[in-house]
């Protein structure tokens, strides 16, 4: 629309202009100024060119988290996704429960990740925590401290408990948005449960459900304050996700320059990512 | 002169949305821009506004031109076809709240407030909030609000298109006291010639972003200059025949011959398009021209017969007050007045017709 | 094809109905024979709505029996009442193609795919959808998508009755005459039962052969659409029904004449007048209502021009008169005198003709 343009408007978005300048553009250039140069300490710095770059994508170590990362997050998103979409058409539309539900689904989405970890890290706990000592009441050997396997299962049941909740409040509002003369017209037509959902709440789920994956693709790709208390990022490395990694090359050994290097790797594939679920979604928007 | 559009277009990427207009509307009369859904009746509103710029042309305001100038700078007050209020603010809030911007002294604004909502009948409910008033309600307040900023220039889109019938009705019977004298201009928007008519004041056809005439109500219906004019100023719509003039004798695809009405004994021989509508086609018709067609709907609604019949492979259609009852698949008598048939030629251009003018 | 009655129905929408306000529909009796087309005619909120969801099974009455053929369906599910519903706004799956939209309620149903195929052509012939059959449904114009909601509905041979909620109310307004006329064709053609809601008298009154004309949860008056036009019982049914609807004028019963603004109206049930303190007044429609010599003194107002007649308002003391004058007739100006037609000019008692 050939929308009469006012250009004072320039002066509200002005302070937050700054505000983002300062906190996000120049601490990346100065991550990018890092990623480029070398030092020995003493503040003297040798260009390096891209062979920073070069030994991040080269190393065993980044192939390593990042294969753990992918294998997390794709194994987050199977089961957040599916789990919370059911649990959205389970709970009810209308009604006194409507609240009581949604209030529910909440809870976990307010609690600080620091205290989530906390919470699982003791509640996992193989001999006085709930989830440790059941498990290994049932007969299996369980103990997350010692058995990558363990850990794994842990962290990702964690992150299943504290993040389905965002998929379903999605996907309940795209359920709720949903006529109900379809449902009727579907009543009407003979159709059963199956294909209603099938031909009805599906399609009409699309938008959010993208949404929802990628949301969920981002923040999982992240992760960092959950795990990093839980599990440490053990046992040895088999819960080191990439940002766990990479803190622990930037602070832990102090290379500065590969730390760099990695961050930005890091942030391009995420970057990469959504550029494609964006396309996408766009895609189908325009169809 | 106190609005007037000079050579205006506009485009959107490579559509264009309105094409070359030119239209002036005085102060203090009452303007209906009529015509089908998406022909360009709102974005010739938005233009006026000031919302949107055209892509060429100028737009003039009591002969300075508005170019630039954003819409809150112009006069103008604008009315939609959803029942936009202000949801939290009472009736008389609502309003009030043009004139509160403009910082108009208190005391004033409830004189002024109060004489508007009386005009529109609103008085009773000037307490409430729109949630609690019924749609004919709610659409009176936002008149309200745009009646009481004396604005230069009322724009209203379809406002009466959300009511029910009835409802409808009775608005459209007010609508012209609350906006009688002073010289604001008024350009309403319509997809339904009834109403075009009963308004009155000028009417401008408007058809896939063009406007096609522009004159009084009256005149434009009765007199369209094209057939495309003919055809948007016609509920139900009206019927239309390629035909070839021979003499005094108009022959339909060489099978119907009917006499050549009195208007068309100017016309010379040669092939046009026929247009005659529906109320001038009747079961009984005095000194009518009878044709035989065989029927396809018939509907009886109390006061009015409308019948669908075939004549030579078209369908035709009839409106007659009375009650004409017909047996669906029969085959139906009915007379034409072709003294009130439209002659255009092949381009659509009006040669010869109508009747009363 | 079903013969629908309703009894002794009521129906509210809160838990403990205690007062009159509280039911959305009161207390009525219908009945719907089969193959006729019918239409629910009143203003927002009169319970036109309710009455439909009730029939088509998607509420259950408060109160009442609803009976197909004489079967109590009462408590049965849409689906087993074997109805079809065209809704506001189309209901389509939009994923599926205009074909497999229509196939639908009869692969739900187990028929052999050779009899849905023959079954859903035919359909989409009657409604000139046969083109566009491999298209994706949601693809088409609202009056498309209208039509396969319809279509949905007509693909069943054994459907018992069609309802249509104003189903024209997303459709332009120079498709709406089509449409309409399609469905009047429609049920003409395939004469089943037809029941269709609408506040839209011009809607109702061309498609249905008998309408019912509600107003705050009752029925006001059933009958043909002449008869609603020419015998109001009730000054609603004449206000509410017809372009401009009916004249109401207050009136004083005078040894057995009726008389306005000081002149005796000869009206049609004036002999069945008897006296009550309730408040009379004459009804008679604009279209019988003509300019004369004599008869009561009016002062014309306003004259509009509605293309193929004129409606000039009058004033005759405190009430406005109104009458329709044919396009091509001279009409005086200033004071005049008007003549109600005897035959179409009624008396009412607090709203109720006077039998």
């Amino acid at each position: 629309m050939n929308k009469v343009v006012n250009h004072k408007a320039w002066l509200f978005v002005l302070p937050v202009v700054l505000l983002v300048a300062f906190n996000a553009i120049i601490p990346l250039m100065t991550v990018v100024n890092f990623s480029v140069q070398e030092t020995f300490g003493d503040n003297v710095f040798f260009w390096a060119g891209l062979r920073w770059f070069e030994d991040v994508l080269n190393s065993e170590r980044f192939h390593a988290s990042l294969f753990r990362q992918i294998l997390f997050t794709f194994l987050v998103l199977v089961i957040e996704v599916p789990l919370g979409l059911v649990i959205a058409l389970a709970m009810p539309r209308k009604g006194f429960w409507v609240s009581v539900c949604l209030v529910l689904m909440a809870l976990p989405l307010l609690i600080p990740w620091n205290v989530v970890g906390a919470m699982w890290n003791i509640m996992a706990l193989p001999d006085i925590g709930l989830l440790g000592r059941g498990i290994n009441a049932l007969g299996i050997d369980f103990n997350y401290t010692r058995q990558p396997i363990s850990a794994w299962f842990t962290v990702v049941l964690m992150d299943v408990w504290h993040w389905t909740s965002l998929v379903v409040l999605l996907c309940y509002a795209g359920l709720v948005s949903i006529p109900d003369a379809y449902y009727q017209a579907a009543k009407i037509d003979g159709a059963r449960p199956w294909a209603v959902f099938r031909y009805i709440q599906l399609p009409k789920l699309k938008y959010v459900l993208t949404i929802a994956i990628l949301l969920r693709f981002m923040d999982s790709f992240m992760i960092y304050t959950e795990v990093v208390v839980l599990t440490g990022g053990g046992p040895g490395n088999s819960t080191t996700f990439l940002s766990i990694d990479l803190v622990k090359a930037a602070l832990g050994q102090f290379d500065l320059g590969p730390a760099a290097a990695m961050s930005l790797i890091y942030f391009l594939i995420i970057l990469l990512f959504s550029w494609l679920f964006y396309t996408l979604m766009m895609r189908n928007d325009a169809r | 002169m106190a609005l007037e559009l000079r050579n205006v277009t506009y485009r959107v990427g490579a559509g264009l949305h309105i094409g070359e207009t030119n239209l002036v509307f005085e102060d203090g009369s009452f303007n209906i821009l009529l015509g089908p859904t998406l022909a360009g009746k709102t974005t010739l509103m938005q233009l006026m506004a000031g919302l949107i710029e055209p892509t060429t042309g100028e737009i003039f305001f009591r002969g300075k031109s508005v170019r630039g100038v954003p819409v809150q700078k112009r006069n103008v007050a604008m009315v939609y076809q959803q029942f936009i209020n202000y949801p939290n603010f009472t009736v008389f809030e609502n309003i009030a709240s043009p004139l509160r911007v403009a910082g108009m002294p208190a005391d004033q604004i409830r004189e002024r407030v109060t004489s508007t909502a009386a005009l529109l009948r609103l008085t009773p409910m000037l307490d409430r909030r729109p949630a609690e008033l019924s749609g004919g309600q709610q659409q009176r307040t936002a008149i309200a609000r745009a009646l009481v900023k004396d604005s230069d220039l009322i724009l209203l889109d379809e406002p009466l298109a959300n009511l029910d019938y009835k409802l409808r009705e009775e608005l459209r019977d007010e609508l012209p006291r609350f906006f009688e004298g002073g010289r604001r201009i008024v350009v309403y928007a319509t997809t339904e010639p009834t109403e075009a008519l009963l308004f009155g004041g000028n009417t401008a056809t408007l058809h896939e972003g063009r406007i096609t005439q522009f004159g009084p109500t009256a005149e434009t219906y009765r007199q369209p200059s094209d057939l495309i004019t003919a055809e948007v100023f016609s509920d139900p719509p009206i019927n239309t025949a390629t035909v070839t003039k021979r003499g005094g004798e108009i022959v339909i695809g060489n099978t119907i011959r009917l006499p050549a009405g009195r208007n068309a004994v100017d016309v010379p021989d040669g092939n046009y398009t026929l247009g005659i509508r529906p109320h001038h086609i009747s079961p009984a018709l005095d000194g009518g021209t009878p044709v035989e067609g065989r029927v396809i709907v018939a509907e009886l609604s109390g006061s009015e017969s409308v019948v669908h019949f075939d004549l030579g492979g078209r369908t035709w259609v009839s409106q007659s007050r009375g009650i004409h009852p017909f047996e669906v698949g029969s085959m139906a008598r009915l007379y034409v007045d072709m003294d009130q048939s439209f002659f255009f030629d092949r381009d659509g251009r009006f040669v010869a017709g109508g009747g009363y003018g | 094809m079903a013969r629908i009655m309703l009894e002794g129905i009521r129906h509210s929408y809160t838990a403990t109905p205690r007062s009159e306000t509280d039911w959305a529909l009161k207390r009525l009796d219908l009945d719907f024979s089969d193959g006729g087309a019918y239409a629910l005619l009143g203003p927002s909120g009169c319970g036109k709505t309710t009455l439909l969801n009730l029939i088509s099974g998607l509420l259950r009455p408060t109160e009442g029996r609803i009976l197909f053929d004489g079967r109590d369906v009462t408590g049965a599910s849409p689906e087993a009442r074997n109805i079809a519903q065209v809704f506001q706004f189309p209901v389509i799956y939009d994923t599926m193609t205009v074909y497999a939209n229509l196939a639908f309620p009869l692969r739900n149903r187990g028929i052999a795919p050779a009899d849905i195929d023959a079954r859903v052509r035919e359909i989409a012939a009657m409604l000139e959808l046969e083109d566009m059959l491999d298209r994706r449904a949601s693809g088409l114009t609202a009056d498309g998508k209208q039509k396969i909601s319809l279509g949905r509905g007509l693909v069943r041979a054994d459907v018992n009755v069609i309802m249509f909620d104003e189903p024209l109310t997303v459709i332009d307004p120079h498709l709406k005459w089509v449409l309409r006329s399609k469905l009047k064709e429609l049920h003409q053609r395939i004469r089943r039962t037809m029941i269709y809601v609408t506040h839209d008298q011009t809607e109702a009154l061309t498609f249905a052969d008998e309408v019912v004309v509600m107003n705050e949860g009752e029925v006001v008056q059933v009958g043909t659409p002449v008869e609603l036009f020419e015998r109001p019982h009730h000054t609603f049914v004449g206000h509410f029904i017809g372009s401009p609807g009916m004249n109401v004028l207050p009136c004083e019963m005078d040894g057995g004449v009726a008389r306005f603004a000081g002149q005796p109206i000869q009206a049609v049930n004036a002999a069945d007048v008897r006296p009550s303190g309730k408040r009379l007044e004459l009804g008679v429609r604009p279209e019988f209502v003509s300019i004369s010599a004599e008869g009561v003194p009016a002062d014309i107002v306003r004259v509009l021009d509605a293309g193929r007649y004129r409606i000039v308002e009058t004033r005759a003391g405190d009430s406005t008169i109104k009458l329709l004058a044919p396009e091509d007739e001279a009409l005086p100006e200033g004071r005049t005198h008007l003549r109600f037609d005897p035959a179409h000019t009624c008396v009412y008692q607090d709203g109720w003709m006077v039998t």
